[in-house]
């Protein structure tokens, strides 16, 4: 028996346990009820992975682990419990990079074991060659996450400008700096034993990394962070290629399945490719001189009361938030709102684009948060149909997603993109700061329509507003 | 293991994650993020294997900082993952 069953054999098994208790777990996300479940599951496959790992290795330097899990488990339970709801997208992406930042050292520290010693002569069997390709990859990857995620975190914070920062010979440059680190990447591969020139790779790639991400503007944060995601996985998976470990390669992989599946949802809702979204960019220059001529005459301004009393006789309301609900933070003020609605039995739901905030699915936490119930918070197509019978729309926020543009006339930027039809409800209460553009740059219809109110002002603000003046009505 | 082998592995896993992964619905999106990204933490072992076995100061450095990332990442996710998901709630539940 004993022979049959080595500490070996039981380590794999331990390790597929766990691979199956991380699949179970995301599988547990597929429902608001099994959800919790399969956040746990996961945490359980992690931990399991963990101690048959410490089981496995002669363990020399005890001290060094125990200091480094202290300092990463402190540092993350701090961040995890005190971080805003409203911060979510910048912890996400910060977290994004970590991984990527673990993989670099795990990759370079394996590196040095391998061929650092003076006597370990590079050998180029097969073996060998697995390992130092996928020490570049994760190299690689690994830095380009990091540094972009650290942008995409600044952006995010308000540390880096928000706008698209675009050039003359932005695209030589990044295409330079990926043939760089490739070159780079190569003579590892041709000579692993000059180390240095791993940190070399490392360091072109993280500029890359910065270069990539310092030209994407904030409203397409989502589709850069679900991306960022994406690769911290692969990182991984490279990371697994370089140990020969199969716990690493399937987690990874799932990981990056993962963010491949976010970032192609949150393309196809903006009506953009990917490549369009890295290397093209919205909102940069857009010529729009009739913007004038659109509104003139034509915009209609309301107030809290006009407001409130057309609430009061409606049977069916809408809210449709955006961004710039969470700029204001009124998803508290939308949530009080609600409940006095609800209590004249006025039906509420929110509509919620897929790319609406700066994360995917970013509005649901926050009107979760408010514990608003999940089943009022719809999807586009579950909630489009719903439009021509719906009294009221509030549009909290939001702008290029519900311009009935992309859906009538091409040659506009967004032309194709799918949309909220709130144009279809009978009446359209706009809460908005100004008739400024949205991310896109272009003027936008619904506010000039014949159903669409105008409430100008500060999002939380206005929606206190309106709670009062329902009140008093 | 052959490079074939964990070759499989790998594509295969990746199939996997796919079929899960697009049965997540929208408003879920944000916990499936943040919980993905506390298991791509799994580089924790790679961390803890290459600080375990480290020789020398410089692979034991290299070792220990990335397990402290790979914490923030594992603890850090999950935690926060499990603090999102609590708040999703069907009406009147508590």
């Amino acid at each position: 028996m004993s022979g049959l069953i080595t500490l070996e054999v039981l380590v794999d098994l331990a390790y597929l346990i766990a691979a199956i208790l991380f699949i179970a777990g995301l599988k547990g996300l597929a429902h608001p009820r099994s959800a919790v479940r399969g956040n746990l599951l996961g945490a359980l496959g992690m931990l399991l992975a963990i101690a048959v790992t410490l089981l496995d290795q002669q363990i020399l330097n005890w001290v060094w682990i125990v200091a480094g899990v202290a300092v990463g488990g402190i540092v993350g339970t701090i961040l995890a419990l005190t971080i805003k709801m409203t911060d979510m997208p910048q912890l996400v992406g910060l977290f994004n990079g970590f991984g990527g930042a673990a993989s670099i050292l795990v990759a370079g520290a394996v590196l040095i074991q391998l061929f650092g010693a003076a006597d370990t002569g590079a050998t180029t069997d097969g073996q060998t060659l697995q390992v130092t390709i996928a020490t570049v990859a994760s190299g690689l990857i690994g830095a380009v996450t990091f540094f972009g995620s650290l942008i995409a975190f600044g952006k995010l914070q308000g540390i880096v400008t928000e706008k698209p920062v675009r050039y003359p010979g932005e695209q030589i440059v990044k295409s330079l700096l990926l043939l760089g680190s490739i070159f780079v990447g190569v003579l590892i591969v041709l000579d692993p034993t000059q180390i240095y020139l791993y940190w070399v790779l490392v360091g072109i790639a993280s500029v890359l990394g910065i270069f990539l991400v310092i030209p994407i503007g904030g409203a397409d944060m989502p589709i850069v962070v679900a991306l960022l995601n994406s690769y911290s996985g692969i990182a991984a998976a490279a990371t697994g290629f370089v140990l020969t470990n199969n716990i690493l390669i399937i987690a990874g992989s799932l990981v990056g399945a993962s963010g491949i599946i976010l970032t192609q949802i949150m393309c196809k809702a903006m009506n953009r490719s990917l490549a369009n979204v890295l290397f093209g960019g919205v909102g940069a220059v857009v010529e729009d001189s009739d913007q004038g001529d659109i509104y003139s005459g034509r915009v209609k301004s309301t107030s809290a009361e006009e407001v409130a009393m057309i609430l009061k006789t409606a049977q069916r309301v809408v809210f449709v938030p955006g961004y710039g609900m969470a700029v204001a933070r009124a998803q508290t003020a939308v949530r009080q709102l609600t409940e006095i609605m609800e209590k004249d039995g006025i039906a509420v739901e929110f509509g919620i684009h897929p790319v609406a905030g700066r994360m995917p699915g970013h509005m649901n936490v926050l009107l979760a948060e408010e514990n608003i119930s999940y089943d009022k918070l719809r999807e586009m197509d579950q909630i489009n149909p719903s439009f021509p019978n719906t009294d009221v729309a509030i549009v909290l926020g939001a702008n290029d997603v519900v311009n009935p543009i992309a859906r009538e006339s091409a040659g506009s930027p967004i032309s194709g993109m799918p949309i909220l039809d709130v144009d279809k409800a009978r009446t359209v209460v706009v809460i908005k700061r100004s008739l400024s553009p949205g991310f896109a740059g272009i003027a936008n219809p619904l506010f000039a329509a014949d159903n669409t109110l105008m409430f100008f002002g500060d999002g939380k603000a206005a929606v206190e507003d309106l709670v009062s003046a329902y009140k008093d009505a | 293991m052959s490079f074939l082998n964990i070759l499989t592995i790998f594509v295969l896993a990746i199939f996997v994650g796919w079929e899960v992964i697009t049965k997540v619905p929208p408003i879920l999106h944000t916990p499936l993020m943040s919980g993905s990204n506390a298991v791509s933490g799994i580089t924790i072992i790679g961390a803890l294997v290459a600080t375990a076995s480290g020789l020398d100061t410089l692979t034991v450095i290299l070792g220990s900082a990335a397990l402290a990332f790979a914490t923030i990442n594992v603890v850090g996710g999950f935690l926060v993952t499990n603090r999102m998901l609590q708040k999703f709630k069907k009406g009147g539940e508590k």
